[in-house]
């Protein structure tokens, strides 16, 4: 293993020093604050457009206007500096703001059109439409907090699906994405074993076997370093990282 | 980005959370226990072609010092051969990092199921009086489990206790055949379970219901084999109540619980280590006792009882001198008339 190439280096440890976005939201350099803001932006913004759609019932119009809305006061007012650790996960406290921000909106009947029609940031609403119509059925089965939260974990999988992808196609290691993409993405109901993969990529199984491990691996890394970014302290890492990485979907 | 339904990412967070036993000479097979320690698989041990439970710490960081102790106390915990003893086969370190311990994989039940379905006190004891042993034999070695409960006593499938789960154990001194170290602990952290939770000085380790005064209040240096016997009595409780421990006595839960049963526990129990046993060898002394109706020395016997106890033990001996009497008397009546 070449420590300086492999993905976590030679003991492909757990990330120890990622920076937390949600610390770096207090700092007085506007510089690494806007970094943090978009670390939490991307992290959060499409769970946050559902779950406007979903449970506060906007329609897509509406709940794009209050999404670019929600970030671009919580970006001007720095909302996210306030976060207590100790009373709350981030992720409550987001949606909490969230929720008082919309009630708020909708109280004062008014329809969010900051700067005009200028959206402050750029977000692909149409691939969240996309995926709210495919679940519309199962969103009514769970609570605002739990579809919140499930939206949170699938919006931080498919980041860390894109990543592993971007990393390993610069690395020149398509086949172990590929491999990656027909065993544990592919939706079809078909069922594809090792031994199909080895005939269909020229591999022996074993191998198949070795690079399934590595690319899951380091999938888990990515998915950890994410987490990391957007979580004040090691407590709420942890709690978060067993919640995300629990087998019972919430 | 690609989309993912539900059934992919149930199916990732699995992939993702599961262990990654590359490397080592284990094999996957499926999640066994979730705590707030770590987590227990079953896998294939491939070179031997035998299953294995395999305890894998459930945090996902680990400093070197940390690694290194665990390393170093399994392998003294490895160490304690008893049949009451789970067996650790091997300790390693898989390729994310993390610890890992590999068990022998008890087929059974754990001690709340079996209770469940055995009423009988007297199988009851006989067991707790195994878990009683399995717990001396550790503390002769100088090491205390810290984290006793039914959860973690197995009752295998020949009817073997098994005190598993010595993950938080504590080394108060090392077998003197060892290099002398000073005492040390297994500190693992946890992840947010709210019933075994995270050890350093000050806080506290084990689960509340079972865990002793000292324990719950962080006091790891004050911590020695009686904190054990304190949850060795919870244990007992349990057994003689179906219950958690509570505020109340065993008796005011299940008025059949004897009075000599109940002043062990309560001596077990005690919330002083004072006055607690001063070792496992000596409550499974009692338990040994109540088991034969002997006189036990957590509980002073009136007259009464002492006849009654007698009585109740020499059952047959008073069955056959009250036949023997009877008879006398109708030979005597009979004789007469």
């Amino acid at each position: 293993m070449d420590p300086d190439t492999d993905i976590g280096g030679a003991h492909q440890r757990f990330p120890v020093t990622n920076q937390s976005a949600i610390a770096a939201a207090r700092s007085e350099d506007q510089v690494v604050r806007q970094r943090a803001f978009d670390t939490i932006l991307n992290s959060y913004w499409k769970p946050t457009y559902k779950y406007i759609r979903l449970k506060w019932h906007a329609n897509n119009e509406d709940a794009k206007d209050l999404t670019q809305g929600f970030f671009a006061d919580a970006f001007e007012k720095n909302h996210f500096a306030h976060y207590n650790a100790r009373k709350a996960s981030f992720q409550t406290f987001l949606r909490t703001c969230l929720d008082g921000f919309v009630a708020n909106e909708r109280k004062a009947g008014k329809r969010l059109k900051r700067g005009g029609d200028v959206n402050h940031f750029q977000f692909d609403f149409l691939s969240a439409e996309d995926e709210i119509a495919m679940q519309a059925m199962q969103a009514n089965d769970l609570n605002a907090e739990d579809y919140f939260h499930r939206e949170w974990v699938r919006w931080m999988f498919t980041m860390s699906v894109d990543t592993l992808r971007q990393r390993y196609e610069a690395s020149g290691r398509q086949v172990h994405f590929q491999l990656f993409e027909a065993y544990d993405l592919n939706d079809d109901d078909t069922s594809v074993s090792y031994a199909s993969l080895a005939e269909t990529f020229a591999l022996e199984p074993a191998t198949v076997n070795n690079y399934l491990a590595a690319t899951r691996r380091d999938f888990r890394r990515i998915v950890l370093d994410k987490l990391r970014e957007i979580t004040a302290t090691d407590e709420e890492f942890r709690t978060e990282a067993r919640s995300l990485l629990g087998v019972d979907v919430k | 980005m690609k989309w993912l339904s539900d059934s992919k990412l149930t199916h990732l967070r699995a992939v993702v959370g599961n262990p990654d036993f590359s490397g080592t000479k284990y094999s996957f097979v499926k999640e066994l226990a979730r705590g707030g320690m770590g987590t227990v698989y079953l896998a294939e041990d491939t070179e031997l072609n035998r299953q294995v439970a395999i305890k894998v710490l459930s945090t996902p960081e680990m400093t070197e010092d940390l690694r290194r102790r665990m390393i170093r106390e399994a392998q003294i915990i490895a160490r304690l051969e008893h049949p009451g003893i789970v067996p650790v086969h091997d300790v390693g370190v898989l390729p994310d990092g993390r610890v890992y311990y590999a068990m022998k994989f008890v087929r059974g039940e754990r001690l709340d199921e079996y209770a469940a379905h055995t009423s009988s006190t007297r199988e009851r004891l006989r067991k707790f009086q195994a878990v009683c042993d399995a717990v001396a034999f550790a503390h002769a070695h100088g090491v205390i489990h810290r984290d006793l409960k039914p959860q973690n006593i197995m009752i295998g499938s020949f009817g073997e206790v098994l005190v598993l789960d010595w993950g938080v154990a504590k080394i108060l001194r090392e077998a003197k055949t060892e290099d002398a170290s000073e005492a040390d602990t297994l500190i693992l952290p946890a992840v947010g379970d709210n019933q075994t939770i995270d050890t350093a000085h000050g806080t506290v380790i084990g689960t509340r219901q079972y865990m002793s005064p000292e324990q719950s209040r962080g006091e790891i240096d004050q911590l020695d084999e009686r904190s054990d016997i304190y949850s060795l009595g919870a244990v007992f409780y349990f057994l003689l109540t179906d219950q958690a421990p509570s505020d109340g006595r065993p008796r005011a839960v299940n008025p059949k619980v004897g009075k000599p049963a109940e002043a062990i526990c309560l001596k077990a129990m005690a919330h002083a280590r004072s006055q607690r046993y001063d070792s496992a060898a000596e409550l499974s002394a009692d338990i040994g006792r109540l088991l034969d109706a002997e006189p036990v020395s957590a509980y002073r016997e009136n007259a009464y009882e002492k006849v009654s106890r007698w009585v109740g033990k020499n059952r047959f001996l008073v069955l056959l001198v009250l036949a023997y009497l009877l008879m006398r008397i109708f030979f005597i009546f009979t004789s007469r008339s």
